[in-house]
């Protein structure tokens, strides 16, 4: 337990020395401060409090583009460098290995989501009788398990490559074929069910981001989590057998 | 220490190594010895509980490898051949970080400690990544203390060092190699000879000899080599020599020199110096050339000479 912190820790680290993660905060912030401040306008033009679903909206893309860019790292330049051998010969389980990288990158969004709150607070300050707290609460608790499957599956990719880049790539598509596998289903219908099952957004939308949890959704995305990180860890220990 | 019984190595087809048999005790420095791809960091990664063998047993410390692969890794030091190391950390960073992995109590304590060991201190709150090769190699070296293991393994520890540093840095490992295992490869033979207490020379995945380095040498000198200097012109002693019973061959290498092989096991040389001073001429010189570990290990190496080594054995 010890070391997957002590990972984490380190992981938390680097995000703050690399630009990665500046650039990905940047972005995070521009973009949804701009959509913010353009909402609020047509707010006051139109005489409409805007919920904060004009925040979460965007960040869910944002972060749909940005976490495979944080995860890239991870484990594909361990093994570039070489110091996977250090950490594999170190008295640490490969699971350990994996489920550290995923809790450093859950921490750093952590820090970014908690950031991104003072929007609804400015929000809560300047609309009567104030924002709906149940409503902000399901769609942040939504955000962290979305993006925890996000960290996951880049982190698992990230173990397959020695290659930053490929590693980026294989998540950003992993994570769009999920995510539009709820359109797909609108159209093949033999398969509908399954597909509207592995759907991501339709997880997060139909329900958090409308102000319900439902324990299915959560189930689900801790289903990805764990899956994926499983898969990270075999996917680890695979590298010593060849 | 270590017990390595009949280890093998595949990757896909090809045998990296094939049934390698050693051991190796508390406080012994033990060196392999091989060109490049003859199986040292093979060997050297099964032993680290990096991968695992395709075939054959491995204790260290007395667990084994694969079913207890933590155990091992808790009281194995490893040094790899690319020195593993975080560049946007600083040494302490890194070695603290190092520390807390191996489960070390009193970190910041036993980092300093480390640091001094190497001779590190004064870089400790620098940038790795601004380190010279040396230092790297150090920092490398300090990562795998940081944990006082038993048993410690170096993956060619001197490569990329400038001479000064090599002096320094084999001081150190023989330092080291007195209250633990160390297990270190090389292909530089001077090296291995003045650091060693027992040395293996691998090539191919197969162990080729095993013994001291004093030994070693003395083992294949089983056919010697003597230089002689005599008071006259090489070119009259040299039928001489050549007639001597036990001598193999005789060649002058100086006007007033001759260098003569033995037959293996025979000692010709009472029966050389007889016959130069039964025949009138001053002996002045009479000693034997010392093949060094290059010649051992090129001759060990060649693979027409695996023959010549079973003669030698009995020897």
């Amino acid at each position: 337990m010890n070391s997957i912190f002590l990972i984490a820790r380190k992981e938390l680290k680097q995000f703050f020395i690399s630009p990665v993660a500046y650039v990905v905060a940047i972005a995070i912030f521009m973009v949804v401060g701009i959509l913010f401040y353009v909402s609020l306008l047509a707010g006051f033009s139109q005489q409409v409090a805007p919920s904060i679903q004009v925040i979460v909206g965007p960040l869910t893309t944002i972060l749909l583009f940005s976490t495979p860019a944080i995860t890239m790292r991870t484990l594909a330049e361990e093994q570039k460098t070489g110091t996977l051998e250090t950490l594999l010969t170190a008295p640490v389980r490969d699971w350990e290995i994996v489920v550290g990288k995923w809790l450093g990158g859950m921490f750093f969004i952590f820090i970014i989501l908690a950031l991104t709150w003072v929007y609804p607070i400015f929000l809560n300050n300047i609309v009567d009788p104030g924002i709906d707290q149940g409503l902000l609460i399901s769609n942040y608790l939504g955000l962290l398990l979305l993006t925890g499957s996000f960290l996951a599956i880049g982190v698992a990719s990230s173990s397959l490559f020695s290659n930053q880049i490929a590693a980026f790539f294989i998540t950003l598509g992993i994570l769009l074929v999920l995510w539009i596998t709820g359109y797909a289903a609108s159209q093949i219908t033999s398969a509908a069910e399954v597909l509207r099952y592995l759907d991501l957004s339709g997880h997060f939308f139909d329900t958090f981001y409308t102000g319900v949890i439902d324990l299915k959704d959560v189930v689900y995305f801790l289903t990805v989590i764990i899956l994926s990180l499983t898969l990270g860890a075999v996917s680890i220990e695979s590298r010593r057998w060849r | 220490m270590i017990r390595v019984t009949g280890l093998s190595k595949d990757y896909g087809a090809r045998r990296a190594i094939d049934d390698l048999t050693f051991n190796a005790n508390r406080g012994e420095i033990l060196g392999f010895l091989g060109p490049n791809g003859a199986g040292k960091t093979t060997t050297m990664r099964i032993l680290t509980g990096f991968m695992p063998p395709s075939a054959g047993t491995v204790e260290v410390g007395g667990y084994d490898v694969i079913e207890n692969s933590l155990d091992v890794r808790r009281i194995v030091g490893y040094l790899p051949e690319t020195v593993p190391l975080y560049n946007d950390m600083t040494v302490v960073e890194y070695l603290s970080y190092m520390a807390g992995l191996r489960k070390v109590r009193k970190i910041r304590a036993r980092v300093q400690e480390t640091l001094e060991q190497v001779g590190m201190s004064d870089r400790a709150n620098g940038y790795v990544g601004n380190l010279s090769k040396g230092m790297r190699q150090r920092v490398g070296l300090a990562q795998a203390l940081i944990h006082q293991p038993d048993v410690l393994i170096l993956d060619e520890p001197t490569i990329g060092l400038d001479p000064v540093q090599v002096v320094n840095f084999r001081e150190l490992i023989r330092g080291l190699g007195k209250d633990r295992t160390v297990l270190l490869s090389s292909h530089i033979l001077p090296e291995v000879q003045q650091v060693c207490d027992r040395v293996l020379i691998i090539n191919k995945g197969h162990i080729i000899a095993e013994d001291t380095p004093q030994q070693l040498q003395i083992r294949l000198s089983g056919s010697q080599r003597v230089r002689i200097q005599v008071r006259a012109d090489s070119k009259d002693i040299l039928p001489l020599v050549k007639d001597v019973a036990g001598v193999l061959s005789a060649d002058a290498v100086e006007h007033d020199s001759i260098e003569f092989e033995t037959m293996p096991g025979q000692d010709a040389r009472p029966l050389v110096a007889k016959a130069v001073v039964q025949a009138g001429y001053d002996l002045l010189q009479l000693e034997p050339v010392k093949m060094s570990l290059e010649d051992i290990f090129l001759q060990l190496t060649r693979e027409d000479t695996a023959d010549l080594s079973d003669e030698t054995e009995e020897a």
